[in-house]
């Protein structure tokens, strides 16, 4: 999983390490978007701080020439509902007067086990049509980990791509200086789009994304210390607490399981037998009965689930464990508030058995048998 | 015969003296691994169980003779266990160990490229040829000897498609867990290439899951390489774009990529039939057999 820096964050990185950016202030109340186009004059953007792609064309950029239409865009920005978040910060930067529009990105091609860099002429919001219908406009290198973006690589890339010549070295420069912060804070991509060169022929970074392999921010405090939660819904802000990986989906079988193959699988499998998945919940290896009592609770809280199916198949989990847990968390009810269906095997499948207390959910021995019942029991709940 | 691992595999524990280390060493003993050391620096000169601990593996390797290591070291000291052992001329690593940083992956995987060694992982179940040798966490007990290999990027999964196996009394050669982590050692081509070569392996299970196209390089491979029967099973069907799944490494990305649809219809046209449940998956297996 990744850690998504929002702009501002990525710029203040990228700004202390010699890579030109607009001036600009964060703002999150409409008098302090006023302060800032004040100091900063116009043409002045108000961009939304939030995690989605496609800002600009969902409504959450809007340029402002003059003080009314910079009132007017702080006012329509903070606080919209943009795709699912709600804006609570813009970033009210300098216009730039701009030219041409580059593309510059590195990820990590993991067909090729590495990282690459991409340069395009083709910047802008259609990158991705162009990636998609015109690869060959991207320019692309692929850079050895255990020695770093040569600088010839960088010169390389850029020619490649038909960068202007009088700002080749420029950009490539820049994408140096990319590389570094990509390997320095263990970013899994860096991208910005667009690359702007101003009309007085500088190089500007008018937008930034990067985000972080969140497996490497044992080793990164300054950056874990940056992390802004914003959940698409309180179920994956609650799943974020307790530390499962927790997908919302929009059925109502609540789905919970060990591994993520295997939760995939029961997902297929409840879609097969013509169900409706409302979650991926993977409790992961070796859970104890809390953590078990926890997913249930999870799922629970989901108001669209009518039934739950909970498939277990015990490598270094324990059938004994999650049958406590299962027991737990539902002698804790008055009345079960869905119907739960249990599958357990593997490691000590037989002593959980035993445990489970059959009173309070319906068992199955194979996991077709227990998706198809959950299946069932959503279809009656549901009528 | 087998893949990889058999009677004659000398093995290493690397953090064995840490709790999943200790603990999995001796489900691996009990299994009838020749565990024959461990590592844990600091500790050398102590033993766990009987088994001599050392400093370093290029110790172990020399006073104990081991030729395979399993690497149960946390994230942040995985990919450095992991080049320990690459440095010993090992014949194979098989890393466990679930977190590891990618861009440390990466760096493994250019050293990887210069040596003869093979890696199994990281975030693998690991591998086992049933009645010889476990390395790794899979339990044991699901497992029967036959004809059939097994390479999955899922652990569970994997152990799911087993006792599915195991339950129609159809064995198996070798099953090895690949990982679900986007920079992985073994690949499906790797395996099913093994397999192939394989007299003992009459037919090939292979479990694959959404991201990346391994599966779509394996489909390739199978077409143009392989004699030996091979079905598939596909995890992630329904799946949104955008979400990871579990695993670092099973994401349908934006632009559609990594898709099951497109992973099923490669299987497909290699002429590999892909089961719609994990139950399926062994009647296309019997019907091969």
């Amino acid at each position: 999983m990744v850690m998504k820096l929002h702009e501002y964050q990525a710029k203040e990185i990228f700004a202390e390490a010699g890579i030109p950016v607009p001036e600009s202030h964060l703002a999150s109340s409409v008098d302090e978007v006023m302060e800032a186009v004040d100091e900063i004059g116009y043409p002045a953007a108000i961009k939304a701080q939030v995690h989605v792609g496609g800002r600009g064309k969902a409504g959450g950029i809007k340029i402002a020439t003059d003080e009314a239409e910079a009132r007017q865009a702080a006012e329509d920005i903070l606080g919209m509902d943009l795709k699912g978040y709600t804006v609570g910060k813009v970033l009210v930067e300098a216009g730039v007067d701009f030219e041409n529009e580059l593309y510059v990105g590195i990820t990590m091609d993991r067909n090729e086990g590495k990282p690459v860099a991409m340069v395009s002429t083709e910047g802008g919001v259609n990158i991705e049509e162009v990636a998609e219908e015109t690869p060959e406009a991207i320019a692309r290198e692929h850079i050895d980990p255990a020695f770093g973006l040569h600088p010839y690589q960088a010169r390389k890339i850029v020619f490649e791509a038909g960068i202007p010549r009088d700002v080749a070295f420029d950009v490539a420069s820049f994408l140096s200086t990319l590389y570094d912060l990509y390997e320095a804070n263990d970013a899994s991509d860096i991208e910005i789009n667009p690359v702007m060169i101003t009309s007085d022929r500088d190089v500007v970074a008018a937008d930034a994304v990067m985000n972080i392999d969140d497996d490497a921010l044992f080793r990164h405090d300054d950056l874990a210390a940056m992390e802004e939660d914003s959940y698409e819904d309180e179920l994956e802000a609650k799943a974020g607490e307790y530390g499962f990986d927790y997908v919302r989906l929009s059925g109502n079988v609540g789905i919970i399981g060990n591994g993520a193959g295997l939760v995939m699988t029961t997902l297929d499998l409840v879609d097969y037998y013509g169900g409706t998945p409302a979650n991926f919940l993977d409790i992961g290896g070796g859970a104890k009965a809390e953590r078990v009592a926890n997913a249930l609770d999870m799922v629970f809280s989901d108001e669209n689930v009518d039934s739950v199916v909970f498939n277990i198949f015990g490598g270094i989990t324990r059938g004994d464990e999650v049958a406590k847990g299962i027991n737990e968390a539902l002698e804790s009810f008055d009345e079960i508030p869905k119907p739960v269906v249990v599958r357990l095997a593997g490691t000590n499948a037989e002593e959980g058995m035993e445990i489970l207390n059959t009173d309070l959910v319906q068992v199955e021995g194979t996991l077709e048998d227990a998706v198809q019942r959950a299946v069932e029991n959503a279809q009656e709940v549901s009528q | 015969m087998s893949i990889f691992v058999d009677d004659d595999t000398r093995v290493v524990v690397q953090g064995i003296t840490g709790g999943e280390g200790k603990f999995h060493t001796r489900q691996m003993v009990e299994y009838g691994t020749n565990v024959v050391a461990g590592t844990s620096p600091g500790k050398g000169g102590q033993d766990v169980d009987g088994i001599p601990v050392y400093d370093t593996v290029s110790e172990a390797v020399e006073k104990e003779d081991a030729n395979a290591s399993v690497v149960f070291v946390p994230p942040a000291f995985a990919a450095d266990a992991i080049f320990e052992a690459l440095d010993t001329d090992l014949d194979l690593v098989v890393a466990i160990t679930e977190g590891v940083p990618t861009q440390d992956m990466a760096k493994v995987n250019k050293r990887l490229s210069e040596t003869d060694t093979r890696l199994i992982g990281p975030n693998c179940p690991g591998i086992i040829t049933p009645g010889e040798a476990k390395l790794g966490i899979l339990p044991g007990n699901i497992f029967e000897e036959g004809n059939v290999g097994l390479v999955s990027r899922s652990g569970t999964l994997t152990y799911q498609v087993v006792s599915n196996l195991t339950e129609r009394g159809i064995g198996q050669t070798t099953a090895i867990g690949i990982g679900g982590d986007p920079i992985i050692g073994t690949s499906f081509v790797d395996a099913l290439e093994a397999f192939e070569n394989d007299p003992d392996t009459h037919a090939v299970v292979m479990c694959g899951e959404i991201g990346g196209e391994d599966e779509e390089q394996a489909a390739k491979f199978i077409a143009e390489n392989m004699d030996t029967p091979v079905a598939g099973f596909i995890a992630g069907r329904t799946a949104p774009p955008g979400k990871r799944m579990g695993h670092a490494g099973a994401i349908v990305s934006g632009s559609g990529t990594g898709t099951a649809e497109s992973k099923i219809s490669a299987l497909n046209d290699a002429g590999v039939p892909v089961g719609d449940t994990p139950n399926e998956v062994a009647d296309h297996i019997e019907d091969f057999l």
